[in-house]
């Protein structure tokens, strides 16, 4: 792989994934718009959105000023590249950063000082996972505010009669929206994780938030699971921003990991509207073969 | 439903007017605010400007420097809540016309808009370029010491986009619509989960 073509990849997924809405998001939102009340506070509120999110890409702008906490994955070969696609993705946000393309969002929690180049301790959140197979890298640029949202659920869970099955998860996710009301920038996506530990949870919850919107869970019983609670939100009268309405949220992706017999967590990713992310397959050289 | 006009800072009267549900357009001189700033004000900090009616703006601006000016690259709302702990001492002693960000604020923050005449302006999230176009100017940057997004900005806007959402007679959208879904809620957890794949 050769660093000058891996450096320029990265780069440009990176540049991307701050300025771009994703095809499926944009379709998403144009479909919320109609079913919103034309002169209705929602109505305007997706309007704005829209036409935002259409400024970002033309002028090739953040579409938030939260350019969010970056996470890749890269998926491939254990070899050698995977530590110059390491570098290129941390080269490539500090030039981003001090282009004023990213946020200075990296905070030293002991010093409380700002490291000004979105780089420190497991920043950015760089997973390699291995595989056989050409090399992908998922970038996400995930915002704070959705971030704070995000949360997870023991059960059996008394507060909201929550047991160890898929009523029980309802009942988790469901909460989780209401909880979160407008402040995760409604309407959102969500990622959930069923299983896994404390940890796990959360990154499989956040991985989800990969799948495209209108992609079909391979497991029967998560596939009608997401559509019931994506059916269902959409009835609390949340809204967009949380200023009433008929779209709350987006889409639900679940997803599962094994779990301790002793432990059964739920972990709900909350993603903004603004869900960034696209992921890419690299050639041998390092160039983009495809945006996936 | 009409637009209202108004300018920051805003006269007592015409923050009087504003009731929870009006959609406003904001231009004139605004600050920015966020938890930094919060923070150090409700500490007894002394604002760099004086914040009597203008609208405090929870916002952390991207801000480049080209050609020796300012330039706002994305400037939307950030989540007011985190600021709850210290709004009510802010209205109190520095006396803003209006307190502008996302989600909404809690209790404290409301009963001070009531006592000291201010009011809640909801700005779209994630908005940063629609809304970055309706700023004008950079004035100028205060309290720098706590990095760019934290910065308190001076801006000059025209037109910004606002809905009131918690107004200076107690009325608070976001709480009626909380109460509402909680409402919708319950009936949801009547029904469980059938799921008809399970074989």
């Amino acid at each position: 792989m050769d660093n000058r073509r891996v450096q320029k990849s990265m780069y440009e997924l990176i540049h991307r994934t701050c300025t771009m809405l994703p095809q499926d998001i944009t379709s998403a939102l144009e479909k919320a718009l109609t079913q919103e009340n034309n002169g209705s506070i929602a109505h305007e509120t997706l309007g704005i959105i829209m036409q935002s999110a259409s400024l970002s890409c033309n002028k090739r702008l953040p579409i938030c000023q939260d350019t969010g906490a970056l996470l890749a994955i890269i998926e491939g070969r254990p070899d050698k590249s995977v530590f110059l696609i390491e570098k290129a993705i941390i080269d490539a946000t500090r030039a981003l950063t001090k282009e004023g393309m990213l946020r200075q969002n990296c905070v030293d929690p002991l010093s409380e000082k700002n490291t000004l180049d979105n780089t420190g301790a497991f920043v950015p959140q760089i997973h390699f996972e291995p595989k056989d197979g050409p090399t992908r890298i998922g970038i996400m640029l995930k915002g704070g505010g959705s971030e704070n949202m995000s949360t997870q659920y023991s059960l059996p869970l008394q507060r909201i009669q929550a047991l160890r099955d898929m009523e029980g998860v309802r009942r988790c996710i469901l909460d989780a929206v209401f909880q979160a009301q407008g402040k995760g920038c409604a309407p959102g996506i969500l990622g959930v994780c069923i299983g896994g530990d404390r940890a796990s949870g959360y990154l499989v919850a956040k991985k989800q938030l990969f799948r495209k919107l209108q992609d079909m869970n391979p497991s029967p019983v998560l596939a009608s699971l997401e559509q019931t609670i994506l059916q269902e939100a959409n009835t609390l009268g949340i809204g967009p921003m949380g200023l009433g309405g008929n779209t709350t949220l987006l889409g639900v992706k679940i997803g599962t990991a094994g779990r301790h017999p002793a432990s059964y967590f739920v972990t709900v990713s909350y993603s903004c509207w603004a869900t960034r992310r696209f992921m890419v397959e690299l050639t041998k050289g390092g160039d983009i073969r495809e945006w996936i | 439903m009409d637009l209202k006009q108004i300018t920051s800072p805003l006269r007592p009267d015409v923050i009087k007017s504003l009731c929870a549900g009006d959609r406003v357009s904001i231009s004139g001189r605004i600050v920015t605010g966020r938890d930094q700033v919060h923070k150090y004000l409700a500490a007894g900090g002394e604002p760099p400007i004086n914040l009597e009616g203008l609208v405090i703006y929870h916002c952390g601006p991207i801000v480049i420097r080209e050609n020796s000016l300012w330039k706002i690259v994305a400037a939307g709302p950030t989540t007011s809540m985190r600021e709850e702990p210290f709004e009510a001492d802010i209205i109190s002693h520095f006396k803003p016309g209006a307190i502008m960000g996302k989600g909404g604020m809690g209790e404290k923050t409301l009963k001070a808009i009531c006592a000291y005449g201010c009011v809640y302006l909801h700005a779209t999230g994630g908005a940063a370029q629609y809304l970055a176009e309706r700023i004008v100017q950079v004035e100028g940057v205060y309290l720098t010491e706590f990095g760019q997004p934290e910065a308190m900005w001076v801006l000059t806007v025209h037109n910004l986009p606002a809905l009131v959402t918690m107004d200076s007679h107690g009325r608070s959208l976001h709480a009626s619509i909380e109460d509402e879904s909680s409402k919708r809620l319950k009936v949801l957890y009547e029904h469980p989960f059938k799921n008809d794949n399970q074989t």
